[in-house]
């Protein structure tokens, strides 16, 4: 798999470490009254999504930057790629 | 029908007219009293138990597309009883003692072959641990050896005994492991199953639950609504799709994982041997050819295909271990997509829905426990109680704190 860096170009992904589902970027407020419940699901629960996924992958080999990768889980397409820095932000804003 | 050698000897002097099919291709009941959702190893081997040995009736399997057509059929064979944790070892000994027994138990030749498994070592620490762990499966009634390298020599003289970062100083060696026909054994099942009554629904894809008040009333397929008392899913693979339908999310990511199979060479490698220093490890079927695989590739997957760069490093393992394989060609290379559970042991348990079950996230052990899983699973769809070798596979056990960690790895390293 080839996966577009958005500051990069084209990179190999044998560059990149997966972590996985991108909805790890929300973890659980820790004070919160279901905290211990809302770990548990933030660590252990997936979507498992059969189509489209997007997913966290650590560019190691490169500039150490987080990505979020779209990709298509039953053909291996890469549909879009953005930095996780810049999903988070945006997330926040929004919150 | 029953076969023997005498049926052979009887139809080859009758022209061979006399045979019928291995199983009927019913057409699907308004309504069943039980429903396995899966017609996999481990969804036929629940219906043949389901139905010989706890004598329910009304029982049918639904298969999306062909029996055997998953994992099943895409697995590297092998059969062993070699784990170390109370949770685990009796119940892959029970499914080992009922892969000895299988054969008479299903009048299905299944080539279930006890060639034995070697595990080598290759530092001092490792073989400290494997002697735990043989330790561990002697206690619970399974075999284990510890050798030397000189008697790994003997068994095979081939492999790479005195590299430099990898020397081997050992193997443990598990006499009673080693390979089954894996296609025979869902084939075996489904004919068995089949003839004490179940009906085996092929092209028959279940695209909806209806549940009412938490309670299971039966299913939606490409076939028709099909009522049920109760549901089993055993779909490994696609338990986080199916079991999406119920409203359930898992501990469950589906990756992918390879195999491969050499051009057929004469009898070479006398059992299944496993390299200590990198995920590798190789058999040779009866037709020749080596059968070998490695680790998952690593990310979320569905489409039953990996990348190349898990290849190299499959034959990097391969050719770390016993050099003179890189003279062999590949001939066959195929993935099947894994449960991969979060610590890398399986789930055969209740759900929150009544009436619904679950059996799924084998990650790339599911072959080896397809009897046991079966029988497990039937005790507890006819019982709703786990059987006594399966008490810890809970759905809850991530949430209770009772994880099996039996490797340490589940779809990542990092979650323990």
């Amino acid at each position: 798999m080839i996966i577009p860096h958005p500051l990069l170009g084209p990179r190999d992904a044998q560059e990149f470490t997966y972590l996985g589902d991108a909805g790890l970027i929300n973890r659980p407020y820790w004070l919160s009254e279901d905290a211990a419940r809302a770990f548990h699901d933030y660590l252990y629960l997936r979507d498992n999504p059969a189509g489209q996924h997007r997913e966290l992958w650590f560019h190691e080999q490169g500039d150490r930057s987080w990505l979020v990768v779209t990709r298509d889980t039953t053909s291996h397409e890469i549909l879009s790629v953005e930095l996780a820095r810049d999903v988070a932000l945006a997330r926040r804003s929004v919150a | 029908m029953r076969y023997s050698a005498l049926r052979i000897a009887y139809e080859a002097l009758t022209g061979h007219k006399g045979w019928t099919p291995a199983w009927r291709d019913p057409a699907p009941k308004p309504a069943y009293d039980y429903i396995i959702i899966g017609g996999g190893g481990h969804g036929l081997a629940t219906a043949h138990y389901l139905s010989k040995v706890y004598g329910k009736a009304r029982i049918a399997v639904l298969e999306k597309g062909w029996i055997g057509g998953g994992n099943v059929g895409r697995n590297t064979t092998i059969i062993r009883s070699n784990y170390l944790l109370p949770g685990n070892e009796p119940f892959y000994e029970f499914s080992m003692k009922l892969w000895e027994g299988l054969e008479q138990d299903l009048n299905y030749n299944a080539m279930v072959s006890q060639r034995g498994i070697m595990n080598l070592f290759h530092t001092d620490g490792q073989r400290d641990a494997y002697r735990r762990r043989g330790n561990a499966m002697i206690l619970q009634g399974s075999d284990a050896e510890l050798l030397t390298a000189e008697q790994v020599r003997k068994e095979a003289p081939f492999l790479n005994f005195d590299n430099a970062r990898f020397p081997i100083k050992g193997a443990l060696m598990h006499r009673r492991g080693g390979t089954v026909r894996h296609d025979a054994v869902a084939w075996g099942y489904a004919r068995s199953a089949d003839s004490h009554g179940v009906d085996i629904l092929q092209n028959c894809e279940v695209t909806g639950f209806r549940i009412e008040q938490g309670r299971i009333q039966g299913v939606e397929t490409s076939r028709g609504y099909i009522g049920a008392g109760k549901v089993g899913v055993a779909v490994a693979g696609s338990s986080s799709r199916v079991m999406a339908m119920a409203g359930m999310r898992l501990p469950i990511e589906s990756h992918v994982l390879q195999a491969f199979v050499s051009e057929g060479l004469k009898p070479l490698i006398p059992g299944v041997i496993t390299f200590g220093a990198g995920h590798f490890y190789v058999s040779q079927s009866d037709k020749g050819g080596l059968v070998f695989g490695g680790d998952i590739d690593g990310y979320n997957s569905y489409a039953q295909r990996g990348n190349l760069p898990l290849v190299e490093d499959v034959a990097e393992g391969g050719m770390a271990l016993m050099p003179m394989i890189g003279r062999a060609r590949l001939l066959r290379m195929w993935g099947g997509i894994m449960d991969m559970s979060m610590d890398g042991s399986p789930y055969i348990d209740r759900t929150p829905i009544e009436g619904l079950y679950f059996n799924g996230g084998w990650c790339y052990g599911g072959f080896k426990a397809t009897p046991a899983s079966g029988y497990a699973f039937a005790h507890l769809l006819a019982t709703d109680r786990p059987h006594e070798t399966a008490t810890a596979y809970r759905l809850d056990r991530s949430l209770s704190g009772r994880m099996i960690d039996e490797k340490g790895v589940g779809a990542q390293p990092n979650l323990h």
